[in-house]
């Protein structure tokens, strides 16, 4: 079986094994056992949902340190267009590309410019494929990866584009080899600055791509105060920003589909929503559409839970950078990039493959009856979702039971029926005296049912199916009599 | 009519299919089947159960209502053909598909229905090999 890498872990010492990161993931993913939280790799889609929720900080994103980028004699930074939402209006992206270099980085590459490139790509690709709709946005990796989990009927409809990360990786190295530094292609580092940790697992792990263009992940709020730092002195610096607003649109939810397909497009933001839309696409309802951005984030990119700002803030400042860049037209020649398209620069180079990770078991016959024990065991669960057993939901319980990894006695509320069940029977034998003790009749032969006919009739009525062997002794007593 | 909660049959029979393992395509189909079904209930019919019975071969889904039944049902059969209100209309419903999405995701279909009484929808699809239709 295949390993997954994932930048999402866990920090098992602060977690506290509560269970509100069980109850928010979207692929249920997480169990609690021992106490601390499991990850379920193989469901794991990275979104980042319990980075979010967990109040002990348990959850944590694994990206790269700024140490990593001297592994490289040259380093490229590749900032995310989220990244520019950061900041308020007295730091333009000029100054944050100069900080990047400041930090260390010999050349900067905006994933805003690769994200203009992609868009001439996907309008090229949407032209020559009118046929399927609609056409599901690859650019999300959390996204890919729960329609991977949950949803695999739709793959077929994401658009085999490439993201503008990957884009943005590649386009980097060529104008780097073109500025004519002199190095080993393995002497040069590209660096994603990350707004959630999914586009970690993207570089470690690729979707639709063998290896990534991109050699590393740093989190934006990891750079985000080394950045802070060296803007606050920084005056008319200029020239070096390559993107316009088409590509820094891109980091905030809508911009994407605004930009590919105006009019024709249906933006949603949340993995959550996401959830409900693939539905209604699988339900084949939304035929009319022609392009959907998903994004596993509330708000997009700038939501992202390696990000620094609130997202709604952000989703100002990004809007406010795109109204002052004003018209002025893309940074991608789109001769080039539509040539390109043609020669399949722009698309992915192998299939994304289904996560069979739901199924029961991998015999349908088997599968079938472990379905009915499943039903027929969440029948006898409460039903009120509360996690204390440490699933998600009681029909998460009932799935576990049947695949082993779970009994049903760790639902509190089964355990304390059974343990009353237990009391009662414990109470029922207490009040058995042996024959020396007991008083009243003296008959030989009939001295033991007739001591114990009175505990059988208090202790008979509470429980008919479970207590088993024992219960059944009252009714001999019963029948002795 | 409840719109509330229309759907969740159809979702739920189509995660159990999707536990029980089938191919994806054959899960999508029952989906679309399941949900064109369920919405017919809940925009035509008084009330209405929704069943699955699944077996390794295929699986066969019923839906079964007390309404105003289909008076024509060739005529039900054919696509754009529709008799729901506009207020449905206008919710994106009631285009006319629902029945033949039905036939062009099954592999057997029948419709059995009396005026004033109700209908009765039987789907089989067959899990053996991918479904060509989506």
């Amino acid at each position: 079986m295949t390993t997954y890498f994932h930048s999402v872990t866990l920090d098992a010492e602060k977690c506290k094994g509560c269970t509100n990161c069980i109850k928010r993931c979207p692929t249920e993913a997480i169990r609690v056992r021992g106490g601390k939280a499991a990850i379920i790799e193989e469901r794991c889609v990275d979104c980042g949902e319990c980075i979010r929720i967990c109040p002990n900080h348990a959850k944590i994103a694994v990206t790269d340190t700024l140490e990593r980028i001297h592994a490289f004699k040259k380093r490229i930074a590749l900032p995310a267009p989220a990244l520019f939402g950061q900041f308020d209006e007295d730091v333009p992206p000029d100054a944050i590309i100069q900080a990047l270099r400041d930090i260390g980085f010999d050349e900067v590459y905006e994933v805003a410019a690769g994200a203009e490139a992609v868009t001439v790509g996907s309008r090229e690709f949407m032209k020559q494929n009118r046929l399927r709709k609609p056409w599901i946005s690859s650019a999300c990796p959390a996204a890919v990866r729960l329609m991977q989990v949950r949803f695999p009927s739709l793959l077929e409809y994401i658009m085999p584009v490439e993201s503008p990360m990957e884009i943005s990786a590649r386009l980097a190295r060529k104008a780097f080899s073109r500025a004519g530094l002199k190095v080993g292609e393995g002497d040069v580092g590209t660096f994603f600055i990350s707004p959630c940790p999914a586009k970690v697992t993207a570089v470690k792990q690729p979707v639709g791509e063998d290896v990534s263009a991109v050699d590393g992940t740093i989190a934006i709020s990891l750079i985000y105060p080394e950045i802070l730092k060296r803007v606050s002195k920084m005056k008319g610096v200029s020239g070096l920003r390559r993107a316009s607003r088409v590509g820094y649109s891109w980091g905030r939810s809508g911009g994407e589909a605004l930009a590919i397909a105006p009019g024709k497009m249906l933006a949603v933001d949340g993995i959550h929503s996401c959830i409900t839309v693939l539905e209604e696409i699988e339900r084949g309802r939304l035929a009319d559409v022609e392009y959907i951005e998903l994004q596993a984030c509330v708000g997009g990119c700038i939501g992202g839970c390696l990000t620094v700002l609130n997202p709604f803030v952000a989703r100002v400042r990004l809007r406010s950078l795109v109204e002052r860049l004003g018209g002025e037209p893309m940074a991608v020649d789109e001769n080039w990039a539509a040539g390109a398209a043609a020669e399949g620069f722009f698309s992915l180079r192998s299939e994304i493959r289904p996560r069979s990770v739901m199924a029961l078991d991998s015999d349908v016959t088997k599968a079938i009856s472990k379905m009915q024990a499943l039903e027929e065991t969440l029948k006898g669960l409460p039903g009120l979702d509360c996690g204390s057993c440490g699933s998600p939901s009681c029909r998460a319980l009932a799935e576990d039971i049947v695949r082993g990894t779970a009994a049903e006695t760790d639902c509190t509320f089964k355990l304390r029926e059974r343990v009353q069940v237990l009391a009662e029977q414990v109470v029922d034998l207490a009040r058995r005296l042996p024959p020396p003790m007991a008083a009243g009749q003296h008959t030989p032969g009939a001295t033991q049912g007739a001591a114990q006919a009175d505990a059988g009739g208090a202790g008979g009525g509470s429980d008919p199916g479970n207590a088993g062997g024992n219960a059944g002794d009252p009714g001999k007593v019963k029948g002795a009599k | 009519m409840d719109f509330q909660s229309a759907g969740t049959g159809a979702s739920r029979i189509k995660r159990t299919l999707q536990e029980i393992g089938l191919d994806h395509s054959i899960v999508r189909c029952c989906a679309v089947c399941a949900y064109e079904a369920e919405m017919n209930i809940v925009i035509h019919a008084w009330r209405g159960i929704l069943r699955a019975r699944i077996s390794p071969e295929a699986v066969e889904i019923v839906a079964e209502d007390e309404g105003p039944g289909i008076r024509d049902i060739v005529l039900a059969m054919q696509e754009g053909y529709s008799t729901a209100p506009p207020h449905i209309r206008e919710m994106g419903f009631g285009a006319g598909m629902g029945l033949p999405n039905m036939k062009r995701c099954s592999d057997e279909m029948s419709v059995e229905s009396e005026p004033g009484i109700g209908t009765t929808v039987r789907m089989t699809i067959k899990t053996g090999r991918p479904h060509p239709s989506k």
